[in-house]
């Protein structure tokens, strides 16, 4: 019988079959993330060929200095989960979240840099549909750029906030000594999602702000 | 007759050994969570059902009958929301699915009990919301949202855009839970050749289920930001296009329909051998076909679009890509008549209602073929005839399944016999119903009468009436399903371990099994289905 406190369960027969199925899982669940942001990829490429000028233009309004920032953030804090997981597999708890916790500092650093360019794009108009109110560029087209912006950056800062929360609450596991080197299996399938999350980033830094 | 019958059941099993009603809310056991399920789509089904009267009483006459034209709309809208989002899709998997999965593979569970029981309360959370928007105002659009209308239609579109986007994270975690177990969780001696069909049936489901659902629910989601927020999406005035939203809606809305009817197959894969005392014909075939639909069923969503200003080069190709579908599904349709054929033949109500599917199946799918035809389906695109295609499928097929797996499991879930002479009856009034049903919708949209129009021309009255005297025939049958089920649970028979005299692995587990399934660990020693080696009576 599992007891509450042992993180093994029983009904995985041996500890290698449940981290297998503990990976297998995230694995699915992040094709079915990436499926999840498709509809809006799809759209971008349908509206990016029917407005070509337009998109190059409102790319423009983009802060893509800063943008270029936020890329860096995320791939070194992707480094730093990436070196919890194999702290944590030697059981070095301490280390490890330590080095998580430098990861959501960068991780909250990316987010401070959305809400800035956000509230920037608050202020000029560039908004999506019916608030839209740039005047440099035709409604048709420019609101569909920014609305699009919206729900990329949107969406994609709603998975860095979950992603956040997750490695919080491995900062905390491990903290408390609940992982080892034996048992971490959270910490590696916490770490794949961090990791998803910023190759989305990846795919909607060059597609918004380097349009040419 | 039952080889297997009269062997040791457990005397603790998972609907005894605890009884508190936290011990269900909470429970982690697939099992228990099957049957919450199984409940929850039943309600669906009958909240579904009533919608449906409504609608075909309402056609009684030509002119107005009971309602206004605006609650028609909302009615064949509700109607539609409920059958597909909260009963056809859930309905085999999680309900059977959850139930028998782990026990055919010999696991003691799912590999994410926890998950699995979140997604029964995410079910219910989305029905809620479902249902509230219901109740606030209901909404008009049918069950396929088209923009701009839905974008725009003064109803409460919105909380029912949401409560099926939430319902969309149950599919996914079913899916992801059903691959993960057959992956990690089958029993020794459980090799990739013995796992029952039933199980690929399910697992090529929970493939579609992980890679459409996410799809579906963004197109919703982007729905309901376009009426909060008017973000232009699919809005021609801010340069939106409308059409994109039909292409996001059918490249999941298609590939759906095979997550209702693929377990449904399984379903009938199980049942034809055990009823039929043979060995499947052309296990292979049967367990590839699954895939072969799953994976075509992707590339074939622009048949929904013929009339959509789609090219016509690009309406040939949808066309000739869903007619492919045809040729699997009449791969397993020869499969499961040549597995019948030669066998020694046990007519109960379970491989009645596989007769049912297979004659309606053949037909929902001959008339899908005539659809794809494109120049044809500019005459019958948005008529009876479509109805009538979908519904011989969905309802005449996959509902067939259900009663059948209901059937069939029944012992299995509860311990008890159902009333062999009523279920009789129910089954032949629900089989007869159905085509009094639907066979003259067929007439009807050849004709012309157009789908979503709450009047017609007084000459097709008499069509109508046969419809809908029809539709009263299958309420009865499941009326008379609902008392003598419910009756069996209190007075029915109990039943031996394996009642049918089964192979299925299923029946080597107690009926109702233990707690955690196996008393002991099980082993499996024959292939999956195979009535050629005789085996002494176990459960263990
Ligand atoms: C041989 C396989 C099949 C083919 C070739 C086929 C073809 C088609 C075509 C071409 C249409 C569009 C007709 C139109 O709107 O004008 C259609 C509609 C539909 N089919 Fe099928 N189909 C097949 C199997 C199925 C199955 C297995 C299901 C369900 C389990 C199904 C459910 C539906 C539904 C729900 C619609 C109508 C959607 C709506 O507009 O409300 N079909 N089918
Ligand atoms: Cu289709």
């Amino acid at each position: 019988m599992p007891t509450e406190t042992s993180p093994w369960e029983e009904h995985f027969g041996s500890r290698e079959n449940q981290s297998k199925a503990a990976q297998l899982g995230m694995w699915l669940f992040l094709g079915s993330e990436v499926l999840l942001f498709t509809n809006l990829f799809v759209g971008y490429g349908v509206y990016r060929y029917y407005y070509p000028e337009v998109f190059v233009e409102a790319s423009k309004h983009l802060a893509a200095g800063w943008a270029t920032v936020q890329t860096l953030l995320l791939v070194t804090s992707s480094l730093f989960v990436a070196l919890a997981v194999h702290y944590i597999r030697q059981g070095r708890q301490f280390l490890t979240a330590l080095v998580l916790l430098v990861a959501m500092g960068m991780g909250v650093g990316f987010l401070g840099i959305k809400g800035w360019e956000y509230w920037k794009h608050w202020t000029e108009g560039a908004l999506p549909g019916e608030y839209y109110r740039l005047e440099d560029l035709p409604v048709q087209g420019g609101s569909l750029f920014f609305t699009l912006y919206f729900l990329l950056t949107g969406l994609h800062a709603v998975h860095m906030l979950v992603a956040l929360g997750l490695l919080g609450w491995l900062v905390w596991g491990a903290v408390s000594g609940k992982y080892t080197a034996e048992y971490h299996i959270p910490v590696e399938v916490g770490g794949l999602y961090w990791h998803l999350v910023d190759v989305f980033w990846l795919f909607i830094y060059p597609l918004l702000y380097l349009v040419e | 007759m039952n080889p297997s019958a009269g062997s040791s059941q457990p005397d603790i099993t998972y609907l005894n050994h605890e009884t508190t009603v936290s011990s269900w809310l909470l429970t982690r056991d697939h099992k228990r969570i099957g049957v919450m399920f199984l409940v929850l789509v039943i309600l669906a089904l009958l909240l579904g059902g009533v919608f449906a009267m409504v609608l075909r009483i309402e056609l009684l006459t030509p002119g107005p009958t009971i309602i206004s034209a605006m609650t028609y709309n909302r009615m064949f809208t509700l109607h539609g929301v409920t059958m597909v989002w909260l009963f056809m899709i859930p309905a085999i998997p999680s309900a059977f699915g959850n139930f028998v999965l782990p026990i055919m593979l010999g696991a003691k569970d799912v590999a994410f009990p926890r998950l699995n029981l979140a997604s029964v309360y995410i079910y219910v959370a989305g029905a809620g919301l479902t249902l509230f928007g219901m109740l606030w105002s209901g909404a008009d659009t049918g069950w396929t949202f088209y923009t701009p209308y839905s974008t725009t239609s003064p109803t409460a579109v919105a909380p029912i855009l949401l409560g099926v986007f939430v319902i969309g994270f149950s599919t996914i975690i079913t899916g992801l839970n059903f691959i993960t177990t057959v992956h990690t969780l089958r029993a020794p001696g459980m090799h990739w050749s013995r796992i029952p069909l039933f199980v690929w049936a399910l697992y090529g489901t929970s493939i579609i289920q992980v890679v459409a659902t996410p799809v579906l629910g963004m197109v919703l989601l982007l729905v309901c930001f376009e009426r909060v927020f008017g973000v232009g999406l699919f809005d021609p005035a801010r340069g939106g296009d409308p059409v994109l939203f039909q292409h996001m809606f059918w490249f999941y809305s298609h590939p759906a329909v095979y997550i209702m009817v693929l377990p449904a197959m399984g379903v009938i894969t199980e049942v034809v051998c055990a009823f039929s005392r043979k060995n499947i014909f052309g296990y292979k075939m049967i367990a590839a076909s699954t895939f072969g639909i799953a994976f075509v069923g992707f590339f074939s969503w622009g048949h929904h679009m013929f009339v959509s200003g789609q090219s016509t080069f690009g309406s040939g190709v949808f066309g000739v890509l869903s007619m492919l579908v045809a040729i699997f599904t009449a791969i397993k349709i020869f499969n499961w008549v040549a597995t019948m054929y030669g066998g020694s033949i046990d007519l109960k109500v379970p491989l009645l209602y596989v007769l049912g599917f297979i004659f309606l199946l053949m037909f929902g799918g001959m008339t899908g073929v005539a659809v794809a035809t494109t120049s044809l389906d500019v005459h019958w695109h948005d008529t009876y005839f479509i109805v009538a295609h979908f519904h011989y499928i969905m309802v005449g097929a996959v509902l067939m399944a259900f009663l059948a797996a209901l059937h069939y499991w029944w012992p299995k879930m509860f311990g008890r016999v159902y009333p062999e002479r009523w279920s009789f009856l129910a089954a032949s009034t629900i089989i007869f119903g159905f085509i009094v049903t639907f066979l003259p919708q067929f007439l009807l949209g050849n004709l012309g009468m157009p789908r979503r129009y709450y009047q017609y021309p007084a000459e097709l009255q008499w069509l109508n009436v046969l419809s809908t005297a029809g539709a009263s025939l299958l309420a009865f049958g499941f009326s008379l399903i609902a008392v003598y089920l419910l009756w069996s649970l209190r007075y029915g028979e109990a039943s031996a371990a394996n009642p049918w005299g089964s192979k299925g692995y299923e029946w080597h587990s107690g009926s109702p099994p233990a707690p955690h399934n196996f008393t002991e660990a099980p082993r499996f020693e024959r292939e999956v289905h195979d009535y050629t080696v005789p085996e002494a009576p176990r459960a263990y």
